[in-house]
């Protein structure tokens, strides 16, 4: 691809990344906001050669994902919130089976049907399991367009280096905010599956993709196999800081909040307040570490999510016992401003 | 001559074959199997009636049992 | 003079006890599949989807590339796979639990888009793995676990007829329904589920054959009291046949 701008929505930079990760299978189910995807997916994957499904049911689609990953090629389901919870079957199935599938949810608010509006209320969803049993996603958050077509691509090596699902964790901000974009083209590795994947039992014995364990001791010795994966991952751990070095007051909030915060950090440091920005870019993986490397400095700690308080869990352990978090959770129903959030740091601050 | 060899350690007693059996020559032994089974037997005296039809071994859920044809020549495929 | 075996074993049928309750009709079902799959030369080219229920262990029997499906959910996993990899065989293996009640959406959708799959489908009435609960095929007066007074049309409404049901669908290029309570039938269904891998093969549309099984166990029954049953209750509510035959033969 060449290097042209691109001016797109955060939605489509997911597909494009995807089709330049070479994603070759895409389902998905309509659902609001995060249609842009599966539209453009329609229209553009057939074109590369791959196909495109509109399924059933969001249970249906990620089940034909669990499906198309064992074929050992690359493929894709997107959604938002209520879509997900669906889809958590073949999640946890693939977390079992250790298949490589990648999840967008596009989050909206909720609990039930919630709204269509922008909100963080899927975090424990995508970072604690979300669906039933011992597993662990790797998830991503990004805050800008530009890092959602990265982070794409991204998700997909990372599901085939840790044969492990990949959950990309955007929201409805994100989805539908239009801004340019680099595109870039990775090299993709022509089969990188061939160990693993079905393909038909010629030469060599059958392979059998499952994720039931009922010999006397062998789940147990299954979960302590993708245990040890789950302390690999630890490797890929990301987080953006910013102005944090002679910081008082760190904020730290991911994805588009994450972003309108900095723009609120930008406004405050102009007026001589000492705050930064601890971004948690892998949400799990969690940057516990380097948020305790923070803590131990002496530095107080705010946590601003679109939500009622989730990732504030992750941040309290992460600092304590050096450090206290407050948290500053903005209701879903509308699109918060870098102003919103200017009281609550300074207030935080003085504290 | 034909011949019918059960591999007794498959068998699970169901009888299935002694009910397709063209000839009615297969009934229950005595003896049970390993996996605690009343397997299936035929005679040595109803040996000779068998006509070797195959049905024993095409309704055995357990692949249990084999059946061999004498043939002259090559005869054309089963369905 | 040579000696012939008559209906040899298939190779791609593993070497080894199965877990089934004795008469069961899987181990028959399996055999076929597996006598099927050699005669058209697909073992080496085949993914397998199997299902949830008593045929879970489908991958210990036969001796194929198999992913394990969540319960119904099989024809989306087949689906998924082969647009994967269209050049690959898939079939799958279901049984009424998973295939009539859970995955009803799934299969469905599955045959009315025409995917290029094939679908075995065992119904023995009831769920056989849980211990013998009520299924959508469940007859209308048969006793269950949890029908203890038999299945009541106006409670629990009729059994589905999946066979008549998918071959009205548009992507469906072949339906049937057989039985395995005696030669004649077990024969038909041999020759069922060669049609419908062929209609996979053949790029004509969505195959399926549902093969009316016995549940000795369940039923509580013997194996031979159960074949009996297939002919006198089973049969009868669901005639056997064909539904849909686009491949000309």
């Amino acid at each position: 691809m060449s290097k042209k701008r691109l001016f797109v929505k955060g939605n489509e930079a997911i597909a494009l990344g995807a089709l330049a990760a070479g994603c070759k299978c895409y389902f998905g189910y309509p659902i609001t906001p995060q249609n842009d995807i599966p539209e453009f997916m329609s229209r553009e994957l057939p074109k590369k050669g791959g196909a495109f499904v509109q399924a059933e049911s969001e249970v249906a689609a990620a089940n034909m994902l669990l499906g198309a990953v064992s074929a050992g090629i690359r493929a894709m389901t997107s959604s938002s919130s209520p879509g997900i919870s669906l889809k958590q079957e073949a999640i946890s199935y693939m977390a079992g089976s250790e298949l490589p599938g990648v999840i967008v949810n596009m989050n909206r608010g909720g609990p039930g049907l919630g709204d269509i509006g922008p909100s963080q209320g899927d975090y424990f969803q995508a970072t604690k399991g979300g669906g039933h049993g011992d597993y662990r996603l790797l998830v991503l958050g990004p805050g800008t367009v530009q890092e959602a077509y990265d982070l794409t691509i991204k998700a997909f090596d990372l599901a085939f280096k840790y044969k492990n699902p990949v959950m990309i964790l955007g929201d409805a901000i994100l989805g539908q905010m239009k801004e340019p974009i680099t595109p870039w083209e990775p090299e993709v590795p022509e089969k990188e599956a061939k160990e693993w994947c079905l393909e038909g039992a010629k030469g060599r014995p059958p392979r059998v993709i499952k994720s039931l364990y009922l010999e006397d001791g062998a789940l147990a010795k299954h979960n302590l196999k993708l245990a040890q994966k789950y302390a690999e991952m630890k490797k890929e751990i990301l987080f953006e800081e910013f102005l944090t070095q002679d910081a008082s007051l760190i904020v730290v909030a991911y994805g588009s909040i994450g972003r309108i915060v900095k723009s609120t950090i930008r406004t405050l440091r102009k007026q001589g307040h000492k705050v930064g920005l601890f971004r948690p870019i892998t949400l799990y993986p969690f940057p516990s570490e380097a948020l305790q490397v923070l803590a131990k400095e002496g530095k107080k700690f705010l946590t601003i999510e679109h939500n009622l308080g989730q990732m504030v869990e992750d941040v309290q352990l992460a600092v304590c016992p050096y450090a206290q978090t407050d948290f500053h959770g903005h209701l879903p129903g509308n699109l918060p401003t870098p102003n919103d959030f200017e009281e609550p740091i300074i207030k935080a601050l003085e504290k | 001559m034909s011949k019918v060899v059960f591999l007794e350690e498959l068998c699970k007693g169901c009888l299935l074959c002694t009910q397709v059996c063209s000839k009615k020559i297969i009934t229950q032994s005595s003896r049970f199997n390993k996996q605690g089974y009343k397997v299936v037997e035929i005679k040595p005296e109803d040996l000779e009636k068998c006509i070797a039809c195959g049905f024993c071994s095409l309704v055995c859920p357990d692949s249990a049992i084999v059946v061999y044809k004498s043939v002259e020549e090559k005869e054309p495929e089963n369905v | 003079m040579t000696e012939k075996i008559m209906f040899p074993k298939p190779q791609v049928l593993a070497n080894r006890p199965t877990h089934y309750c004795p008469g069961c009709h899987h181990g028959l079902a399996h055999k076929l599949v597996a006598q099927v799959l050699e005669e058209l030369k697909l073992p080496e080219k085949t993914i397998c989807v199997g299902s949830i229920g008593c045929s879970v262990f489908i991958y210990n029997y036969l001796l194929l590339d198999t992913i394990e499906a969540p319960h119904g959910r099989a024809p989306a996993v087949a689906t998924g796979v082969k647009r994967a990899r269209p050049d690959k065989f898939v079939f799958t293996y279901q049984g009424d639990g998973d295939l009539a009640a859970i995955g009803l959406a799934e299969i469905m959708h599955c045959a009315n888009r025409g995917e290029r799959v094939s679908v075995v489908f065992v119904n023995n009435t009831i769920y056989g793995m849980t211990g013998g609960q009520m299924a959508p095929t469940t007859l209308v007066g048969q006793k269950t676990t949890t029908c203890p007074g038999g299945r009541c049309k106006d409670r629990e409404g009729e059994p589905f007829k999946m066979a008549e049901i998918i071959g009205s669908l548009g992507g469906t290029a072949y339906a049937a329904r057989t039985a395995l309570n005696d030669i004649k039938n077990i024969q038909k269904t041999k020759k069922a589920i060669k049609l419908a891998f062929r209609a996979q093969l053949e790029d004509k549309g969505f195959g399926f054959v549902e093969i009316l099984s016995s549940c000795p166990t369940n039923w509580k029954m013997t194996p031979l009291q159960a074949n009996e049953r297939i002919a006198k209750e089973m049969i009868p509510y669901f005639p056997l046949g064909e539904f849909k035959n686009t491949l000309g033969e």
